[in-house]
């Protein structure tokens, strides 16, 4: 196979990564936002259990995490995963990266929250601002706009995180790379996988500035 | 009875009182300047007025209304809407940096209307009726947010991001956003401190032509001539308690408690260094 047919032949592969890329963030960036603001609870317990939570999805290999929920349902209920459902590994490897991007979203925001000026919450206060309100439109946006730098630099790992997922089994890209090189006894399958994890993530990184470039009509303190 | 009634304010944080018993009234369209050396409580005492703070001890009435006062028990709902009595300029500004000027000033009374929209379509059936409504209470927010900018000389500005003016025209685009939720009474805490010194005669001079409009104010102030010409009435704090209070021409015209005068002393020397 020449460069052009290996790219062609890991479409298959590059279609999972894409889908776990996706899929992780839609679930994950919200999901980290609830973890965040369970972190930031003023409920001792709750506060505790985020903060334990966080710092175990940190604290641990990402990949380790991704066998604990593969076999979740066998260690706590005992079923076999054959009975699992033929999507049980793509949902497991779903699960896995959201719950671990969820943690590292909740920190950023934490720190984005807690950078946001008292007296924001203050004015909106005088103006007879809800706190919901205060919080979804006012303070939020801003957020949005400190963490943007960061989130772009955890969405790039993400990119290559999606390898990880062939530790439970799944074929995406990296490991379709692989079977490829060992079929054709050669490099060059992993150099297209180089490539195509290199333009994902220049596409990513182009969206990631155009978000801030709009974002920049505005400045905040 | 006053317009604004204060009596017996009282305030601490964990052991150091801040504030031992604040009395005092105002009658509509009237200004008030609080004067006094750092730390003496000024801040806390609008705070407590402005409901960013609760008093310990004390009750407060407004237009006939008592908001603060023995057993009355607030929800986040009720100590919003009386929090609407009055308006509050910060010595920082706190605009809100991603929105325009003109939605910095429009935000929080169209933010109200939904809330008094959800109330409206209650009892109005009718969706043309229910249309008309909230088109016209919108033009008329609008309408009002552009008048507010021109009465603080900022039309030009609508469409500009609290980034791109000076903190002058900031601390104005303040002003009117404060206005917009027609407070009955407006407190100001220091709103020129923050300023560089050749900006601070646009923003009292907004201050004073509210005065002129008949405005019941409350203004913390470290500007002792603007205080002497825009005030009614001058509260002299100290140590959390009102150590001296009258119209300006008793409060600058000497012969007043020795504490008072070594404070006008140290204000001038400040002012002239
Ligand atoms: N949230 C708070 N927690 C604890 N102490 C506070 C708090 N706010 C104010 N204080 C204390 O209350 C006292 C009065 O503060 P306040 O800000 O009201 O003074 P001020 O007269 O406005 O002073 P300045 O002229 O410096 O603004 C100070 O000793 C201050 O440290
Ligand atoms: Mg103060």
């Amino acid at each position: 196979m020449n460069f052009f047919e290996l790219l062609w032949a890991l479409r298959d592969g590059l279609i999972i990564s894409v889908e776990i890329f996706f899929l992780t963030l839609a679930l994950s960036l919200p999901l980290g936002l609830l973890i965040c603001l369970g972190r930031m609870s003023k409920i001792k317990p709750i506060a505790w259990f985020f903060k334990l939570y966080i710092s175990v999805m940190r604290g641990t290999p990402l990949m380790l995490q991704l066998f604990v929920v593969y076999f979740l349902p066998y260690y706590l209920f005992s079923v076999k995963l054959k009975y699992m459902g033929d999507n049980w590994l793509f949902t497991a490897v779903i699960a896995g990266f959201a719950l671990n991007y969820a943690a590292y979203f909740a920190e950023i925001y934490r720190g984005g929250i807690s950078s946001v000026p008292e007296g924001q919450y203050e004015a909106a206060k005088v103006l007879g601002i809800s706190r919901s309100k205060t919080f979804f439109i006012i303070i939020l946006p801003q957020v949005f706009k400190r963490v943007l730098p960061a989130v772009t630099n955890e969405i790039i790992t993400l990119v290559k995180d999606t390898s990880l997922a062939f530790a439970i089994g799944l074929i995406e890209m990296f490991t379709r790379a692989k079977q490829l090189a060992s079929k054709e006894v050669s490099m060059l399958p992993y150099a297209a996988a180089a490539l195509i994890y290199y333009l994902f993530n220049l596409a990513v990184a182009g969206v990631m500035s155009f978000i801030e470039k709009k974002m920049n009509r505005y400045r905040i303190k | 009875m006053a317009y604004l009634e204060i009596k017996d304010f009282t305030k601490s944080f964990g052991e150091n009182q801040v504030l031992k018993g604040i009395d005092f009234t105002l009658e509509k369209g009237e200004v008030l300047s609080i004067i006094g050396s750092s730390g003496s409580g000024k801040t806390t005492l609008l705070r407590c007025v402005n409901f960013l703070e609760k008093p310990d001890f004390g009750s407060m009435t407004v237009d006939g209304e008592t908001l603060i006062g023995d057993g009355i028990k607030d929800t986040e709902r009720t100590l919003r809407q009386k929090r609407l009595n009055f308006g509050l300029v910060f010595q920082s500004f706190n605009l809100f940096p991603h929105f325009t000027v003109i939605k910095n000033v429009t935000l929080a009374p169209e933010l109200l209307l939904k809330e008094n929209y959800a109330a409206f379509c209650k009892t109005e059936r009718s969706k043309s009726a229910r249309k008309e409504y909230l088109a016209a209470k919108r033009t008329e927010i609008h309408e009002t947010g552009k008048e507010l900018l021109a009465k603080v000389g900022l039309s030009e500005k609508a469409e500009s991001y609290p980034w791109q003016l000076s903190g002058g025209q900031q601390q104005r685009v303040a002003i009117a956003r404060a206005l917009a939720m027609r407070p009955k009474v407006l407190c100001f805490d220091e709103p020129t401190s923050a300023l560089d010194p050749e900006l601070t005669g646009e923003v009292l001079k907004v201050i004073r032509s509210l005065k002129g409009d008949g405005r019941t104010m409350i203004i913390v102030t470290h500007e002792m001539e603007f205080a002497k010409n825009v005030s009614d009435k001058i509260i002299y704090l100290a140590d959390g308690k009102i150590e001296d209070c009258g119209t300006p021409e008793e409060i600058f015209g000497g012969a007043r408690s020795e504490k008072l005068n070594a404070f006008l002393a140290s204000v001038n020397d400040k002012g002239e260094a």
